[in-house]
Parts: C-alpha cells; sequence; structure tokens
C-alpha cells in the first residue's frame, strides 16, 4: 500500500512539473516577448500567443522535403523527448523528484545536449546549405558553452561533495552561505552566460530575427512546418523553462516544495513561476539594450564564461 | 567580527581582486579596463581594512583608506584622462587574442596556486591559504604587459602586478609597515605619472597611444 502512495506521490510529482514547465515555457516565450514590446513602446502579443500558435500548428498539414530522411522527422522528437525528461524528474517544483538519487547533474547537462545535437543532424539532414550553416554555427557555440557548462557544473559540485542536482538545491536551501561563496558566485555568472547561449538569446542569437546572415536556431528549423514545427517550438521553450528554472533552483532556492503534497506542489509551482518569470523579465529588459555580437566575437564571451567557472573551480578548492 | 564571517568577507574581497584581473584582458574598451581595475583598487582597499578590523590593527586600517584612496580613485582617474584623449580606446589587436589569454589567465591562476604551495603551507590561515590568488594576478599583469599593445592597458597590467604583489603581502604577513606602503605608492604614483606624460607626448606626435610605433630612435 505504501509502495502504491510512493508510486502515486512520484506520478502526481511527475504530472505537474511537465505541465508547469510545459505550459509555463510557452508562456514564458509570451512574458519575454511582451516586456520587449512593452520597452520598445509597443503593444506586443498576447502573453498566450506562443500557445495559440502552437495549438494552431499542431492541426496544420504536415509538409515535409522529400530529400529528408528519418533523422529529419526524429530531431524535434528527440529534442521535446529530452527536455520533458529532464523536466520530468529535476528538481524543479519540488526537491525531491522522483528519481532524485540519480539526477546527476552531468547526466542532465549530456541528456540536454544530446536534443541539440539531434536537432543539429535534423538540419544537416535535409542538404539545404541555409539549415546547413545554421547546423555548424549551433555546433560551433555548442562546443564552446559545453566546457563552460561542465566547469561551472564542477565548481558547484566541488564544495558540496556531490552532483547530484536535488542535493545541491537542498543544500542551498540548509545553508544560505554556500550560495554567497565566491566559487558559486563565479559559477553563477557562467551559468548566465551558458544559458543565453544555449537558448539562443541576445547577444548569442537574436530570437526573433529572420535575417538570413545573423541566424542560428532560426536557420536550422527553416525546413520544418505544421506539427513538426510545434514540436521543435514546445521543445525549445521548455528548455528555456527548464535552464533558467533550474538556474533559479540552484542559486535562489526559497520557496521550492521540500516534498510530494499536493498543497506543497502548488505552493512550489507558484513559486517557480514567480522566481522563472523574474528572470524571464530581467534577461528580456537586457536583450532591449544590447546589440547581437559579431560571430567570430563570440569566443571571447564564452572563454570568458569558461575562465569564470575555472576560477570558481579553484576558489572552491582553496576555499574549503 | 565572528571567524565564518571574517572568513567569507576575506574570500569575497580576494576573489573579486582576481576576477577584475581576469575582466581587464576579457574587455577590449580601455575605458572599461580602467574602471576595472578602480574596481579592483577598491576590493584591495577592503582586503585590508578585514584583515585591520579583524586583527585590531589601526596601521592596516589606515593603509585601506590610502589604498582605496590612490588605487581606487588617483591612478584610475588620471588613466581615464588619457584615455578620454585617445579616439580609438580600444584594444584592437592584442598580440595574444582575447579567448586565447583568457585561457592564459585560467592556466596562469593554476600554476600560482602549485607555485605558491610552499607560502599556504607557511601561513596556515585563512588568509594565507587565499594568498596563491595574489600571486595569482601578479603572472596576469605580466601576461597583460607582454601581450597588450596600448599605453594604457599596459600601464594597467604594471598595476595589476602592484596590486598583487600587495595582496600577497596583506594575507601572507598581515601587511606592510605604512612608511613601506607609503613608498611604494609613491613609486607607482610616478610611474603613472611619467606613462601618462610619456602617452600625452606620443598623442600629440603621432595622434595615437600605441607602444609598437615607438621602433625608431629619432633626434
Amino acid at each position: 500500500m505504501t509502495e502504491l502512495a510512493h508510486f502515486g506521490g512520484a506520478t502526481l510529482v511527475v504530472a505537474v512539473q511537465l505541465v508547469v514547465v510545459v505550459a509555463g515555457g510557452l508562456l514564458l516565450l509570451g512574458v519575454m516577448r511582451k516586456t520587449r514590446s512593452r520597452l520598445e513602446g509597443r503593444v506586443g502579443p498576447p502573453v498566450r500567443q506562443p500557445l495559440l500558435d502552437v495549438v494552431k500548428l499542431m492541426s496544420k498539414q504536415r509538409v515535409r522535403p522529400s530529400s529528408a530522411s528519418q533523422v529529419f522527422v526524429a530531431g524535434p522528437v528527440v529534442l521535446v523527448a529530452t527536455a520533458l525528461f529532464v523536466a520530468g524528474t529535476g528538481p524543479l517544483v519540488t526537491s525531491d523528484p522522483p528519481l532524485s538519487k540519480s539526477t546527476d547533474f552531468f547526466a542532465v547537462v549530456f541528456i540536454l545536449l544530446l536534443g541539440s545535437v539531434a536537432l543539429a543532424l535534423a538540419a544537416l539532414d535535409t542538404g539545404t546549405p541555409f539549415a546547413g550553416m545554421g547546423a555548424s554555427r549551433a555546433m560551433t557555440i555548442g562546443a564552446l558553452t559545453e566546457p563552460a557548462l561542465l566547469v561551472a557544473v564542477l565548481a558547484l559540485s566541488v564544495p558540496a561533495h556531490t552532483s547530484n542536482l536535488p542535493a545541491l538545491v537542498r543544500e542551498g536551501l540548509s545553508d544560505p552561505q554556500v550560495i554567497a561563496s565566491p566559487g558559486r558566485i563565479l559559477a553563477l555568472c557562467a551559468f548566465v552566460v551558458v544559458i543565453i547561449a544555449e537558448t539562443g538569446r541576445l547577444p548569442v542569437d537574436n530570437p526573433s530575427t529572420h535575417l538570413e546572415l545573423t541566424m542560428i536556431h532560426e536557420a536550422m528549423v527553416l525546413e520544418y512546418s505544421g506539427p513538426d514545427l510545434a514540436l521543435v517550438t514546445v521543445g525549445e521553450s521548455t528548455r528555456l523553462a527548464l535552464l533558467l528554472g533550474l538556474l533559479v533552483n540552484l542559486f535562489v532556492p526559497w520557496g521550492i516544495a521540500s516534498g510530494r503534497g499536493a498543497v506543497e506542489l502548488a505552493f512550489g509551482s507558484a513559486a517557480l513561476a514567480a522566481k522563472v518569470g523574474a528572470a524571464a523579465i530581467a534577461i528580456a529588459t537586457f536583450e532591449v539594450f544590447t546589440a547581437k555580437l559579431r560571430l567570430f566575437r563570440l569566443p571571447e564571451l564564452l572563454a570568458g564564461a569558461f575562465v569564470l567557472g575555472l576560477l570558481g573551480v579553484v576558489t572552491a578548492l582553496v576555499v574549503r | 567580527m565572528s571567524d565564518a564571517s571574517f572568513a567569507a568577507l576575506l574570500e569575497l574581497g580576494a576573489g573579486a581582486v582576481l576576477v577584475c584581473s581576469v575582466v581587464t584582458l576579457w574587455r577590449r574598451s580601455l575605458g572599461a579596463i580602467v574602471r576595472v581595475l578602480s574596481l579592483q583598487g577598491a576590493a584591495l582597499g577592503a582586503v585590508a581594512l578585514v584583515l585591520g578590523l579583524h586583527d585590531h590593527d589601526g596601521a592596516l586600517v589606515g593603509v585601506a583608506v590610502l589604498v582605496v584612496a590612490e588605487k581606487g580613485v588617483a591612478l584610475p582617474a588620471m588613466l581615464m584622462r588619457l584615455v578620454a584623449r585617445d579616439p580609438t580606446s580600444r584594444e584592437l589587436s592584442p598580440l595574444v587574442n582575447v579567448p586565447a589569454s583568457l585561457v592564459a589567465t585560467g592556466a596562469l591562476t593554476l600554476l600560482a596556486f602549485t607555485v605558491a604551495t610552499p607560502v599556504v603551507a607557511l601561513v596556515p590561515t585563512v588568509a594565507g591559504r587565499l594568498a596563491p590568488l595574489g600571486l595569482a594576478t601578479m603572472l596576469i599583469g605580466l601576461f597583460a604587459m607582454a601581450v597588450r599593445r596600448k599605453a594604457v592597458s599596459q600601464i594597467v597590467g604594471l598595476l595589476l602586478v602592484d596590486n598583487g604583489i600587495a595582496l600577497v603581502a596583506f594575507l601572507a604577513t598581515g601587511g606592510f609597515p605604512l612608511v613601506v606602503e607609503l613608498g611604494a605608492s609613491l613609486d607607482v604614483l610616478l610611474v603613472v605619472v611619467v606613462a601618462r606624460v610619456l602617452g600625452t607626448r606620443m598623442h600629440a606626435r603621432f595622434g595615437v597611444v600605441d607602444l609598437d610605433e615607438l621602433r625608431e630612435l629619432h633626434d
């Protein structure tokens, strides 16, 4: 009986986290667009517009290039599946998600990377030169962000003696002084740069452009239409919500639920929505005041993130 | 001040000094570099202040005030006037490009921690454990002087070395006597004044402040 209750609790947690992250992710896109529009003096589309777009795309006809193979079909599916897996099992709404003993930070990084690689392969699959260019740019940036991300993860793991994600969140909750340690602050700076690069926001990539020379992510998904495009949109917005959710829970863990009760989960969801919403508004505000960086200047930004992460590891090792 | 918060503040200050020295190699705009230098001076002063308050050492608190006034305000203000004079005030083509020099700063930091092991073993306190951060700042300053071309960024490199030496001195020995600190400050101040005069003369003559232009001797 207890086992059944345990299973029920775990199912509830997964269901709540999936709904919050997927729906929240699409609304997050809306919030960011709305913030930018308002700051630029426009009215902007309603916050729920991305949600409506996805519903509309779902009912459209599916058109695929005649040269496309199964890789093209599998790309968005893998992207969404990896994002959903992490959304269900990461410490987002509660610090005690199912599989919490094996939710390793390094594993999460690699599972998410699997989604990016699948999308890049799918872009190469059609043989369009444009999509291929986007894929090669995305992989170049990916090759620079991954080391920075892994070093930043290491900076968090060294003082905590674990790379288990829920344990890292719980540690911040029980000992706030850890969060203010120099190692953690340096890791935070590295994380912010990496998340901006991974989710294709300014100054790395402009999410609202369709100008050929500057596109990275949009170039990759150019061939998708209808339900496939809806999947890609859902996958990308889920990743954005997921990464921001992990970031705020690692560095501002207050408000996260500690158990699996329904009331706790409701409060945890509200806290997560508030924290991620605030982070998204901050990013969107920053985007209004910044211009896209030249592609060849990107390595400077990402090497900076890498060095910050490295310094985080070093200080974490010394300070112990 | 409790021991835990003393350690935390000291870590934060020393960490800020090191991060500022990395950021000077990250940024290209000379104005931004000088502003970061002023921030570093303030962080260095904060380290001295925390140490002085913890050890109830009045002279060290005096040194802290001096450090903030000199390295946080006076020197950056002088450099800023030089920057304002230079129309293309960006480090456009350093000898080693920015990503590579950032990776080099990471390597130099690791090197500093390796070679400073005997120093750390000698001073078994929180402050002693942080001394390698000063050594790393020093090495990064030397590196900046070697690879940067603009006069301003080379002076900044020199000041990074000076700040690194000061940080090691504060952390490993609890600070210089006030007289030594005054002497060293005066030296650095003179160097910057000379460099500023040189920069101004170069600007009047060539229109740029790029030390690579100085290749031949003339009457």
